[in-house]
């Protein structure tokens, strides 16, 4: 596994995909997750689900033939991406805290 | 009733464009249609709309940019015209910001994409001009300034690359130290 930050984008598109959903689902959820903050636009969204897609870290579901919308869900490498990434921003944020308690006034 | 505008911008001024039909919007003149230097609008409630302009890297018939576009539709976008590669959008701005590009990455490619339209034919325009400089020189001296049309061309649209890179290069500084 790589050691490298991942952008915000595609670590909530990859919280987002713990359940199947399409790209406006991901959107919205992404926003309802970061309470309003992180808004994902459809063009950078598009660009982060073909690669994460190339990467193996996310599938597309194979979908009702009724909805023409594509649905994604991640992988056990994408879930293992998500997890390291976790330890890496606990590390920061401890850090962080550790170093900076004497400059809140 | 449609309105007919001609008017024109540059292909390296399109968030310049984007920024006109927002301000039509904002009149109650919503883009339906586009061709060459040609606006179509109809009416519509004032400021209903919010425009964006994207340059895509295939055709928007191309089955990658269908996929796409049917993309952009899923999330509230709609396309209303395109022109070339070049396709436009809008979106309810009762349904919230419209923005294509939420990060200095994609942002970035979209303006190289630009750029990789326009440097050819810069560079085209320079070789042309070299080629008949030498040719009427020789076989037509008396037209030696027809060349030159090439050189203004070249020059106008290095022009308009030069205008991309620099807002390529602020982003990469932006990139840097951020995401």
């Amino acid at each position: 596994m790589e050691n490298i930050a991942l952008t915000e984008a595609v670590f909530y598109i990859l919280l987002s995909l713990s359940e199947p959903l399409h790209g406006y689902g991901i959107m919205q959820n992404a926003e309802k997750l970061s309470n309003g903050r992180v808004k994902l636009a459809a063009g950078t969204l598009y660009g982060a689900i073909n690669t994460l897609l190339e990467k193996g870290w996310i599938t597309s579901v194979p979908g009702d033939s009724g909805d023409r919308k594509k649905e994604y869900v991640i992988t056990e490498s994408g879930k293992k991406a998500v997890l390291s990434e976790i330890e890496r921003l606990k590390e920061l944020v401890e850090n962080g805290e550790k170093l900076t308690g004497g400059w809140k006034k | 009733m449609r309105k007919i505008i001609k008017k024109m911008f540059w292909a390296w001024e399109f968030e310049k464009e984007e920024k006109w039909l927002n301000e039509m919007s904002a009149k109650g003149l919503a883009l339906v249609d586009y061709s060459w230097c040609r606006y179509s609008f109809e009416e519509c409630e004032p400021g209903e709309y919010t425009n964006k302009i994207q340059l895509l890297e295939h055709n928007p018939s191309h089955p990658e940019s269908e996929q796409y576009i049917r993309f952009m539709e899923e999330t509230g976008a709609e396309q209303v015209a395109s022109y070339m590669n070049w396709v436009y959008f809008r979106k309810k701005t009762s349904e919230g910001p419209f923005e294509i590009f939420s990060d200095i990455e994609s942002k970035m490619s979209h303006l190289i994409l630009i750029k990789k339209l326009l440097l050819p034919i810069a560079v085209l325009n320079l070789g042309i001009f070299l080629m008949n400089m030498v040719n009427f020189a020789i076989n037509y001296p008396r037209g030696l300034w027809i060349p030159f049309i090439n050189l203004a061309c070249a020059a106008l649209v290095f022009f308009g690359v030069h205008r991309i890179q620099k807002k390529i290069n602020a982003l990469k500084k932006e990139r840097s130290i951020r995401e």
